[in-house]
C-alpha cells in the first residue's frame, strides 16, 4: 500500500467548481450536494427509483475520451466522487438555457418541477452520447428521429405531466452546437480514479467510518484478507440502498468499481470474459449484442440511471434471488473468477449461490471477472415478467439457451430467478428438453416440469401461484417467440463476433 | 356572457403560456420547502419513532436512551403538547399518542438533532412500552366487526321497489378496488422557526396554508395571527398536502418554540408512504336492474370506504364518491348506502377526485360487466345511458349542458376513427393466438365545488407599485398544477397589462386570510375570482385617473396590454405613467379580492341539492394490447376529447389532462398498495413502502400515442373567463383503460364473455382474468373471482 498515494479528504469538481468533501462515507453525493447549497438535485426516493437526484459524471470512454454519465446521486458515495468531474443541473445553464432545459420548459415538460432536475441530467447526458447522431442516421427502435433513445429516461419519473411532453422535448433536441463546452469535453480524457483513503466520523453522533478506494487489485485484495469485513461496493446501487434506506453503516469500505484489473472484455476463443466492475451500460455498448441472451437483457435491467453505476460483478456478488443477470448467465454457464490474495479460482455459477443472499465465495474473496463460454448457443431468450415494463425488479425471471439440430433439442439451459432463494438452474427441465423435437407438444409437456422448478413465495410482487404459471407458460412462449425464426443451428449462428 | 365569464377584447386568458416557474424549474432555481433548510443556522433535524404495532396499548414512551446519543436535542412526546394534541378537523387524530397506538408506522415520538444522522439514531433508542391489541386491517375486516366511523349518509330518489319491478335484467355484483399512494415526488416537508417577537413560521409544503395555520395554532394553544404558513410552491400535491401535511408543520413549529432553533422535517419516502393517508380503496356491493333495451331503470348499492385510523376528510370523499356513482348515466330510481370504515391503517384522505373517481369506478365497472350479459357492446351500454335534457341527479341537480356528452363522444368516434380501428382489431384478434386487443371508450361527468358549500370562496391582494408593476398575492397553492401561471394571466387580462408586468408572490397566510385549500379541481375558479375582483377594484379607480389624462368619459377607458386609450380621445397613455399619475392623485394601488360562488346549495343530512355549480365533462378512447403469457399489456393509443369551458391556458390544461389521465391509468393497472394481512409481527404494515415495490407510471406505461382535442364552443357561464375546472376530473377518464384492459381479456374466450377484473388490473390481475375467460390452461388463482350474478331474465 506504500507505493499510492491516498487522498485524506474527497474534491470533487461540481459544476467546473472543486469542491471538498470531509463527511462520513456512508454520506452520498446528493446529500453533500445539497449540503453546498446545490438544490437542484433532490431526493424522491433514496434507492435509486425516481432520478430525480441525476446528475452528470464524467466517466472514461473505450477510445479515450469522456462520456457525460448520468448517476443517481443519491446511491453514489460521495467519497466515491474523489477527483471527479461532476454536472447539475445548476451547472447546464451557461449565458442561456441549455438545449435540454429550453425544450423542457417551453414544451410543459415541468409541472411541479421536482422532478425536473433530474431528467434535466438524464436527457442532457443523452444528448452528449456521441452515438446518438448515428441512430438518428439508423432510425433505431425507441429512438426519436434525432436519435434520442427514450430509455434512457426510464430512470426518471413524474407524477404529473404523464410524459408526453417530456418525450416531444426530447424529440425535439437537435445535435449539440459546436461551441457547447460540455460537448468539447467529451473530446478530452475523463478524470482517471483517485486513490482514496478516508476516516470521518457524523459531526453530532461521532459514528466513525472509513472509504478507501485502493490504486490496484492486490491492494484491494490485501485490505480484504487483513478485514475481512471490509464492505467492497463497486457500483453501489445496492448497498446505497442498504444505507440509505435499512440505515447500514459500515465501518468500512472498500470501492473496487474503478480498478483496472477489474475492468475490460476479453475474448478467447473458449470463452468471452467480462470485468466484474464493467457496468452494465458499458457491457450493453461494447458487447453489441455479441452475447445476444445478454442484449436482450441489457435493456430490461433497471434504468439507464441504475446500469451506468452498477456492475455485472456487483449484481452477482449481492446473491440476491431476483438479480437479472444470474438467470441469463446460468442458461449461458458462466463462470465466475474469484480472487484473493491466496490467488484465484474459477467456479461455476450454478454453484455459487448458497442461500437467500449467501454465495461460496469467502470473505477475502471478490469477483473479478465472468467467463462466458464459447460457442455460445444459438436459440436465446431472456423473459422478465415484472408489474412495470421497464425500471422494475422481476417477480420472475428466465434464461434459456437451447441448441436445436435437425428438429430436436440437443442441449437446453436454463436459469431462473424469483422462484427460490437463490437463483438456479432448470436442470430437470433441462433433461427433459434435450432429445425432444423442436415442437409445441414437447415444449407444452416440458412445461409441467418447468412448473415445478422453484419453490416460488408469495409476496407483493406476486403471488406463488403467479410465479408457477410464469414458469408453466414460459416455454410456450420462448416457443412461439422462436417460431418464426430459423432454430436450426445449422442455419443460424449465435455468435455475431 | 356573465360578468364573469366575458373576456376583454385581446385577452392574456386563453393564450398559451408555459408554466410560470418553468425557468427555474429546468435550472433547480425553483426552491422548495426543504431547500429552504441550509439556509439557516442552528438547524434542527426531526425523525419519528414510529409504532410497530397496527394497534395497541400504549403504556409509557421512554425517550431517556435518545438523550445519549450525542447531538440530540430535544425529544418530543404527547406530554410536551402546550396547546390541543390534535392534528385534525375532527378531534379524533391526536399528533402524538396518549394511551393508544393506532396503525402501524405512527409517529410515537419525534427527535430533533442536530444532524439527520443523530436524530435518526437516537429514534431508535427510544423505548416504547406497549400492550397489543386486536387490529383490523381490510376493509372486509372492519365491516364483518361493524367498525365504522363518521357519517352514514343516504342517497335516494325515485322509487327503488318499482325500479326492479318494471326491470328485465337484474344483476348483483361486488367489487373491492385498492387505494392509490399519492406518490408526490416531493415528499411531506416543513420547516418553522420563531421570529424575533415570538411569531412562528412555518414554511410548509401545503395544499391549505389557512388549515396548517389553524392546526399549528391549534397545536401550540395560541391564536391564529401568532402563525404565519408559507408555501412557495409544492412538489406535487394531489390531495395528499390538503390536510395530511399539517401534522408536520405542527411538529416542526412545537419544535422551534421547545428549543428556539429552526426545525427541518422532511419524511423521506419510507416514512411518507408508512405514515400519510392514501386514496380511499372502498368495497361496493350492487343490485342493478335494466330495461329491455338496456336502459338502467334501478341501482342499490352500499359504498364502504376504508377510512384508516381517523376521519381526516373521509366524509367528504364518501359524500362525493355518493355523488359520482351515477356517473354520466341517468338512474331513475336509485338508492346508495355510504360509511366509512375504521381500522388500523395510515388515515386515508383527498386524492385528485376525491371519492369521485371511486363512486364513478363502481358504475363503470358493473356496466362493463353486464354489457355482454345485454348481449350489447360496452359503448353502446354507456351510450345509451347517457343523461338527457330534463334530468337530474340522484341528488336532485339538473344535468345541464349534459349535449357535452354526445359531442365528445362523437368527436373521439371521429378523431379517433374508432369504426375502422374497432375491425382492425378484430382482425388481429383472430390471427394471434397469444395476444389480444380492444379499444375502449368511457365518459366523465364530475362535479365542480366543494360539495361543503363554504369552502366555495377564495381571497387575494393584488399590489400595483408606483413604477406600475403588479404583485399578486392570492389564497391558492402552486402545486405544478399551473394555477399561478393561470393567476397571472387573469391579472394581466383583467388589468390589461402585458404579463411580464404581474408577478405572483409565494402563498401566505399574512396575505391573504382564511383560505380555503387549493382543491376540489376549485384553486383558478375561486381565486381566479378574486384575483379579478381585486383587479377590478384597482382598473375601476385606475379609470377615472385615465380619464381626467385622455380627456374622455370614463366609460370609453379600456386598458390593453399596457396602453390605456378611450375611444373618443387620440390621446394614449401607457400603464406606467397611468399609475404613476394616479400614485400623485393619492389613489389607493391595491385591493383585496373576494369571490364566492354564486347558486350553491347542498343539504348533507338529506344528500340533496345543488352542490356543484356546474359539470365537466369528457371521453377517452383507449387501445390496449395484452399478453396471455404473464397478463402485461401495453397502452396503444388513448384519445380524448375534453371540456375546460373556454380554457384560460392551454398548454397548462393539456398538461393536466395528460398527467390526470395517466396518474389514474396508474390507479386503475400498475399501483399496487399492499399492507400485511397476516396475524405475525409485521401486521398492518404497508408492504410496498418505497419506489422499489410500489410503482407509478413510467414512460413504458405512458400511451404510445397519446391524442388531447378540448372540447370546441364550451364556454362556461359561472367561472371565471368562461373557463371550467381541470385537475381532478380528466383522471377519471383513466377508466377507458380499463374498460379495455377488460374487453382484450373476453377476447380470449368465447364470444360474450363477462370478465371480472380486480383493480388494480396489474399483469397478474390480468392474467388471472384470461385464465379464468378461457378456462385454465396456466394455473389457478389464490383468491378466485366471484362473478356477477343474474337474478332475472324476462324471455325477449
Amino acid at each position: 500500500m506504500s507505493s499510492t498515494t491516498f487522498r485524506s479528504a474527497t474534491q470533487v469538481s461540481v459544476n467546473g467548481q472543486t469542491r471538498n468533501f470531509e463527511g462520513p462515507p456512508h454520506q452520498n453525493a446528493l446529500e453533500f450536494f445539497r449540503d453546498q447549497g446545490l438544490t437542484a438535485a433532490k431526493e424522491g426516493c433514496a434507492e435509486g427509483e425516481c432520478g430525480a437526484c441525476a446528475i452528470m459524471v464524467a466517466r472514461p470512454d473505450t477510445d479515450g475520451t469522456t462520456r457525460w454519465t448520468s448517476m443517481n446521486s443519491c446511491l453514489l458515495p460521495a467519497a466515491a466522487l474523489d477527483g471527479q468531474e461532476v454536472i447539475t443541473a445548476e451547472g447546464l445553464e451557461s449565458e442561456e438555457l441549455h438545449p435540454v432545459q429550453q425544450e423542457m420548459a417551453v414544451r410543459g415538460g415541468s409541472q411541479c418541477g421536482y422532478c425536473t432536475p433530474g431528467f434535466i441530467c438524464s436527457m442532457a447526458a443523452e444528448f452528449y452520447r456521441p452515438e446518438r447522431a448515428d441512430d438518428a442516421q439508423a432510425a433505431c427502435d425507441d429512438c426519436g428521429p434525432n436519435g434520442f433513445d427514450i430509455h434512457s429516461l426510464s430512470g426518471n419519473l413524474c407524477r404529473c405531466t404523464g410524459y408526453r411532453p417530456i418525450r416531444d422535448a426530447a424529440y425535439a433536441l437537435g445535435q449539440p452546437e459546436t461551441d457547447d463546452a460540455l460537448a468539447a469535453r467529451r473530446g478530452q480524457p475523463a478524470p482517471q480514479p483517485v486513490a482514496t483513503d478516508i476516516t470521518a466520523a457524523d459531526t453530532a453522533s461521532g459514528k466513525i467510518g472509513r472509504f478507501r478506494r485502493p490504486a490496484t487489485l492486490d491492494e484491494a485484495l490485501d485490505i480484504l484478507a487483513a478485514e475481512p469485513e471490509t464492505q467492497l461496493v463497486a457500483g453501489a446501487t445496492d448497498f446505497g440502498v442498504e444505507v440509505n434506506i435499512k440505515g447500514v453503516r459500515a465501518k468500512s469500505v472498500l470501492a473496487i468499481d474503478r480498478l483496472a484489473e477489474l475492468r475490460g472484455i476479453q475474448y478467447t476463443d473458449d470463452y468471452i470474459e467480462l470485468g466484474a466492475a464493467h457496468t452494465l451500460s458499458e457491457l450493453e455498448r461494447e458487447l453489441a449484442g455479441s452475447i445476444p441472451l445478454l442484449g436482450s437483457l441489457f435493456p430490461q435491467f433497471a434504468s439507464r440511471l441504475i446500469r451506468n453505476a452498477a456492475t455485472i460483478g456487483g449484481n452477482l456478488g449481492t446473491g440476491s434471488p431476483i438479480g437479472d443477470t444470474p438467470p441469463a448467465l446460468l442458461a449461458l454457464e458462466a463462470q465466475l473468477v474469484l480472487s484473493s490474495v491466496r490467488g484465484q479460482r474459477v467456479v461455476d455459477l450454478a454453484d455459487f449461490f448458497t442461500g437467500y443472499r449467501q454465495t461460496i465465495a469467502d470473505d477475502d474473496e471478490l469477483i473479478s471477472a465472468i467467463r462466458i463460454p464459447r460457442p455460445l448457443a444459438p436459440l436465446t431468450s431472456f423473459q422478465k415478467i415484472a408489474k412495470r415494463r421497464f425500471d422494475d425488479i422481476s417477480s420472475v425471471a428466465i434464461g434459456y439457451a437451447l441448441t436445436v439440430e435437425h428438429g430436436i433439442v440437443t442441449k437446453a439451459r436454463i436459469g431462473l430467478g424469483g422462484v427460490a432463494a437463490t437463483p438456479l438452474r432448470a436442470k430437470d427441465t433441462e433433461a427433459k428438453l434435450e432429445g425432444a423435437p423442436f415442437n409445441l407438444d414437447a415444449f407444452r409437456s416440458a412445461a409441467e416440469v418447468l412448473a415445478s422448478e422453484g419453490t416460488p413465495m408469495d409476496d407483493h410482487r406476486a403471488s406463488s401461484q403467479y410465479r408457477i404459471a410464469m414458469l408453466r407458460s414460459s416455454l410456450e412462449r420462448f416457443y412461439a417467440q422462436h417460431l418464426e425464426t430459423n432454430i436450426d443451428s445449422g442455419a443460424t449462428k449465435g455468435e455475431s463476433r | 356572457m356573465s360578468h364573469l365569464s366575458q373576456r376583454p377584447a385581446d385577452p392574456i386568458v386563453g393564450e398559451t403560456h408555459y408554466h410560470e416557474s418553468a425557468f427555474d424549474h429546468v435550472t433547480g432555481r425553483a426552491l422548495y420547502t426543504d431547500d429552504l433548510g441550509g439556509r439557516l443556522t442552528g438547524l434542527l433535524h426531526a425523525y419519528p419513532v414510529q409504532s410497530t404495532n397496527a394497534h395497541a396499548k400504549l403504556n409509557s414512551v421512554d425517550p431517556s436512551g435518545a438523550y445519549e446519543v450525542p447531538g440530540v436535542v430535544r425529544v418530543i412526546t404527547a406530554q410536551d403538547i402546550p396547546g390541543v394534541n390534535d392534528q385534525g378537523a375532527k378531534q379524533d387524530e391526536p399528533m402524538l399518542p396518549e394511551d393508544e397506538i393506532m396503525f402501524y408506522g405512527q409517529p410515537i415520538a419525534w427527535v430533533l438533532a442536530d444532524t439527520l444522522e443523530a436524530a435518526r439514531e437516537a429514534a431508535a433508542h427510544v423505548v416504547v412500552d406497549v400492550e397489543e391489541l386486536p387490529s383490523l386491517i381490510t376493509v372486509k375486516d372492519a365491516i364483518e366487526a361493524d367498525s365504522f366511523h363518521g357519517i352514514q349518509p343516504v342517497m335516494a330518489k325515485g322509487d327503488l321497489d318499482a325500479g326492479f319491478e318494471q326491470a328485465a335484467h337484474i344483476f348483483t355484483g361486488e367489487l373491492e378496488f385498492a387505494g392509490q399512494e399519492h406518490f408526490y415526488l416531493e415528499t411531506q416537508a416543513a420547516l418553522a422557526q420563531v421570529d424575533e417577537n415570538g411569531q412562528v413560521m412555518v414554511n410548509s409544503s401545503t395544499q391549505h396554508p389557512t388549515e396548517a395555520q389553524d392546526i399549528v395554532a391549534q397545536v401550540l394553544g395560541v391564536p391564529a395571527h401568532e402563525v404565519t404558513i408559507q408555501c412557495l410552491r409544492m412538489g406535487g400535491g394531489f390531495g395528499g398536502k390538503e390536510m395530511q401535511s399539517h401534522g408536520y408543520a405542527a411538529v416542526a413549529a412545537l419544535g422551534a418554540t421547545l428549543t428556539g432553533r429552526p426545525v427541518r422535517l422532511r419524511l423521506n419516502r419510507t416514512l411518507d408512504i408508512t405514515m400519510t393517508g392514501k386514496r380511499h380503496g372502498f368495497h361496493s356491493s350492487w343490485k342493478v336492474g335494466f330495461s329491455q333495451d338496456g336502459k338502467i331503470v334501478a341501482l342499490e348499492a352500499t359504498l364502504t370506504s376504508d377510512g384508516g385510523w381517523s376521519l381526516d376528510l373521509s366524509e367528504p370523499v364518501l359524500t362525493r364518491a355518493l355523488c359520482h356513482i351515477d356517473n354520466a348515466y341517468w338512474v331513475p330510481n336509485i338508492r346508495v348506502h355510504g360509511r366509512i370504515a375504521k381500522c388500523h391503517k395510515t388515515s386515508q384522505t383527498a386524492f385528485r377526485g376525491f371519492g369521485g373517481p371511486q363512486g364513478m369506478l363502481v358504475m363503470e365497472d358493473l356496466l362493463g360487466r353486464v354489457a355482454p350479459k345485454l348481449g350489447l357492446s360496452p359503448a353502446e351500454l354507456r351510450r345509451r345511458n347517457f343523461y338527457s335534457e330534463g334530468q337530474d341527479t340522484p341528488y336532485y341537480q339538473p344535468v345541464r349542458q349534459h349535449d357535452r356528452l354526445v359531442t365528445a363522444w362523437n368527436q373521439v368516434v371521429t378523431n379517433a376513427d374508432i369504426e375502422a380501428r374497432q375491425a382492425e382489431v378484430a382482425e388481429f384478434n383472430a390471427r394471434n393466438q397469444y395476444v389480444k386487443r380492444a379499444i375502449a371508450m368511457t365518459p366523465v361527468k364530475f362535479g365542480i365545488s366543494f360539495n361543503l358549500t363554504a369552502f366555495n370562496q377564495g381571497g387575494a391582494l393584488v399590489l400595483v407599485y408606483k413604477d406600475g408593476s403588479v404583485l399578486v398575492n392570492h389564497g391558492g397553492t402552486e402545486m405544478g398544477q399551473g394555477l399561478h401561471t393561470k393567476m397571472l394571466q387573469v391579472a394581466a387580462t383583467t388589468l390589461g397589462v402585458p404579463l411580464s408586468m404581474v408577478r405572483l408572490a409565494p402563498t401566505r397566510t399574512d396575505k391573504v386570510p382564511n383560505t380555503s385549500a387549493t382543491a376540489a379541481s376549485s384553486g383558478t375558479d375561486l381565486n381566479g375570482g378574486a384575483v379579478k375582483d381585486a383587479c377590478e377594484q384597482i382598473q375601476s379607480r385606475l379609470t377615472q385617473v385615465a380619464a381626467g389624462m385622455l380627456g374622455a368619459p370614463a366609460h370609453e377607458v379600456r386598458f390593453n396590454r399596457g396602453v390605456v386609450s378611450a375611444l373618443s380621445s387620440k390621446e394614449t397613455v401607457t400603464w406606467q405613467e397611468l399609475v404613476n399619475t394616479a400614485y400623485f392623485q393619492r389613489i389607493q394601488l391595491s385591493a383585496a379580492g373576494f369571490y364566492r360562488t354564486e347558486g350553491l346549495h347542498w343539504d348533507l343530512s338529506i344528500m340533496k341539492g345543488e352542490p356543484f355549480k356546474y359539470f365537466v365533462y369528457g371521453v377517452a378512447a383507449s387501445e390496449v394490447e395484452v399478453s396471455a403469457f404473464d397478463g402485461s399489456y401495453v397502452l396503444r393509443r388513448v384519445d380524448i376529447v375534453h371540456d375546460v369551458g373556454d380554457s384560460l391556458s392551454p398548454l397548462i390544461d393539456l398538461g393536466q389532462i395528460e398527467g390526470g389521465f395517466v396518474q389514474g391509468a396508474g390507479w386503475l393497472t400498475l399501483e399496487d398498495l399492499r399492507w400485511d394481512t397476516s396475524d405475525g409481527p409485521g401486521r398492518g404494515r404497508v408492504a410496498t413502502q418505497g419506489a422499489s415495490t410500489y410503482k407509478i407510471p413510467s414512460f413504458s406505461e405512458a400511451p404510445e400515442e397519446f391524442n388531447v382535442a378540448l372540447l370546441d364552443k364550451a364556454h362556461e357561464e359561472g367561472a371565471i373567463y368562461g373557463s371550467k375546472a381541470v385537475g381532478e376530473p380528466p383522471l377519471m377518464l383513466a377508466f377507458s383503460v380499463r374498460e379495455a384492459l377488460r374487453e382484450a381479456v373476453a377476447a380470449f374466450g368465447p364470444a360474450g364473455t363477462s370478465v371480472d377484473l380486480a383493480s388494480p388490473a396489474t399483469p397478474e390481475a390480468v392474467f388471472w382474468a384470461i385464465e379464468t375467460a378461457r378456462g385454465h390452461q396456466l394455473g389457478t388463482p389464490p383468491t378466485p373471482a366471484v362473478g356477477i350474478a343474474e337474478d332475472r331474465r324476462v324471455p325477449s
